[in-house]
């Protein structure tokens, strides 16, 4: 019998993107080690997070910015009352705030995820779906407890990729708490990036079963800005364009 | 004549009527009712403000001009300062009737301070509303549901747990035997004692007890099933009764479904490592509810 053929997916067939990274680049680590988050990977910064909607959040957006606040270690959930985010980030960066998270609603449903560091960090912009609250997860654990969780960022394969994943890994402190056996992972495929949270444990040298607590969503990356939240004179690094972008089913960018 | 023609009786075609009123939708007219005093077609002398580009113009209508209908209306353009212009309309309309005065600066002033607030807002932040496109709002939910499925998201997260298990991550927290625990669970009923309480006893040094009792007591403070757990930990350390904790608890704090499957089988294990040991107490089998 002919040997069993491997089947074509798209993850196989993916168009060769040439900013991938490789493990052992010179290049991107330099890079990482003088750009923004530097400060964050020596450990000289503790994030501290602001977590903000658009206008006049529905029910929804706000329970989903309290469960996402439990998540994300030392974060704090402020309302927006029509201030304008221009003149709020130089008072988050003179309150010592790292992060900045707005959650854009739409009918009800937020949809919509701006995350920028902030003293003068690169501002992304995501464009969120399929948001399950917890209550909504079948078959979930309790709540999230206040320990530190482990972050997984799994297929960040480009320098994009590489850049967007160390700014979600800058949201969480460094050292997790093993003890609370949390952990919250970023997966990207095919450039949507799922976000869960579990709660692990060890059954044995090769098993592990996990639980799904938390809220879950998904993140498709809109743009990417250098400096922070600026909508007309900012630098965009990368912003998506459907008429270049969208062409191939087997090209993606993240 | 012509009020009489067109405004009351017969048709005007820009006569809105209402349930209360009637509206003239012509763009020169005053007050934009429709009456007798403001229709700018049955009235020969006429004036209105209107602004256009953000300049306000004042614009007259004499019966000189009537059968000049391109030149029937003049314009004025009016000072951009408020009493100024409040003068000069009243220079231009010196002689007219008040009502028509009157109106003309009542439009003016109401068309000023609409003005002054169009300019604040465009200072402010200005929502701007971006529609979203059908066709691509399906295809992208269309194909984020694929990603999810080709993501198997809980295989690689475990995948990733275990990875980081391996390289030895957590430290010394977990602590699986692996020779000792595959032997135990092949060799279920011949194995000596003594090789393997031995075993047992090399594995868990100390600290390792110390850590597994943390692990324990954190344990307690989140899974609040185990009320038991306080008379285990006070009793004798027994490093095997603490394994046997750890698997009971994972067993129970993990509802996936799997439990129910495992429970009964795990409970096997313990059981038979129970005869293997001399001096464990039986509190695990109130544990097992």
């Amino acid at each position: 019998a002919p040997p069993k053929a491997v089947p074509k997916t798209i993850e196989n067939q993916r168009v060769y993107d040439e900013t991938t990274v490789d493990p052992n680049d010179e290049e991107v680590a330099f890079d990482e080690a003088t750009d923004e988050f530097a400060p964050y990977f020596n450990r000289q910064t503790v994030p501290k997070i602001l977590i903000t909607t658009s206008d006049r959040p529905r029910g929804r957006t706000v329970r989903f910015c309290e469960q996402l606040a439990t998540v994300i270690p030392n974060s704090h959930v402020y309302y927006r009352r029509g201030l304008a985010l221009k003149r709020i980030i130089p008072q988050c960066i003179a309150r010592d705030f790292t992060d900045l998270i707005v959650i854009n609603e739409d009918r009800k449903i937020p949809n919509g995820l701006v995350l920028s560091h902030l003293p003068d960090g690169p501002t992304a912009h995501f464009r969120m779906s399929s948001v399950r609250l917890r209550k909504e997860i079948k078959r979930k654990g309790k709540e999230p407890t206040e320990h530190v969780p482990e972050v997984i960022l799994n297929n960040f394969t480009t320098r994009l990729g590489h850049s967007i994943g160390r700014m979600f890994a800058a949201l969480f402190p460094h050292d997790p708490q093993f003890i609370g056996r949390q952990v919250a992972t970023f997966h990207n495929q095919r450039d949507y990036i799922f976000f869960r949270f579990h709660r692990y444990i060890f059954k044995s040298e090769k098993k592990v079963g996990i639980q799904e607590l938390g809220p879950r969503f998904t993140l498709k990356l809109r743009s990417l800005q250098k400096g922070t939240f600026d909508s007309k004179f900012g630098e965009y690094e990368w912003i998506h364009k459907r008429r270049e972008m969208d062409t191939s089913r087997r090209k993606f960018h993240l | 004549v012509v009020w009489s023609m067109l405004g009351n009786r017969q048709f005007c075609s820009y006569k809105m009527t209402t349930k209360t009123q009637n509206f003239c939708r012509n763009e020169y007219n005053l007050t934009g009712l429709c009456n007798r005093s403001s229709c700018p077609l049955a009235n020969s002398q006429y004036a209105t403000v209107r602004e256009e580009k953000g300049r306000c113009y004042l614009y007259m209508k004499t019966i000189e001009r009537a059968a000049f209908p391109r030149r029937l209306w003049e314009r004025v353009l009016l000072s951009k300062n408020y009493e100024k212009a409040l003068e000069e309309i009243d220079e231009n309309l010196i002689y007219w009737p008040r009502f028509i005065r009157h109106k003309c600066k009542q439009r003016f002033t109401k068309i000023t301070q609409y003005l002054i607030r169009i300019r604040k807002l465009t200072l402010k932040r200005q929502r701007k509303l971006v529609p979203l496109r059908r066709k691509i709002e399906r295809r992208e939910n269309r194909r984020e549901e694929k990603a999810l499925i080709a993501a198997q998201l809980d295989n690689a997260i475990e995948k990733e747990l275990l990875e980081r298990l391996k390289q030895d991550t957590y430290g010394d927290i977990y602590n699986f035997p692996i020779h000792a625990f595959d032997k135990a669970l092949q060799q279920q009923d011949a194995e000596s004692e003594s090789e393997s309480d031995a075993e047992r006893e090399e594995d868990d040094d100390d600290d390792e007890d110390v850590e597994k009792r943390e692990f324990v007591e954190a344990e307690d403070s989140e899974l609040s099933d185990f009320e038991d757990m306080d008379k285990l930990e006070t009793s004798s350390e027994e490093e095997q009764e603490e394994e046997e904790e750890v698997e009971k608890k994972a067993s129970q704090s993990k509802s996936k479904g799997k439990t129910p499957l495992k429970g009964p089988a795990r409970r096997k294990r313990p059981y038979i490592e129970i005869e293997y040991e001399e001096e464990t107490e039986p509190s695990t089998k109130t544990k097992a509810a």
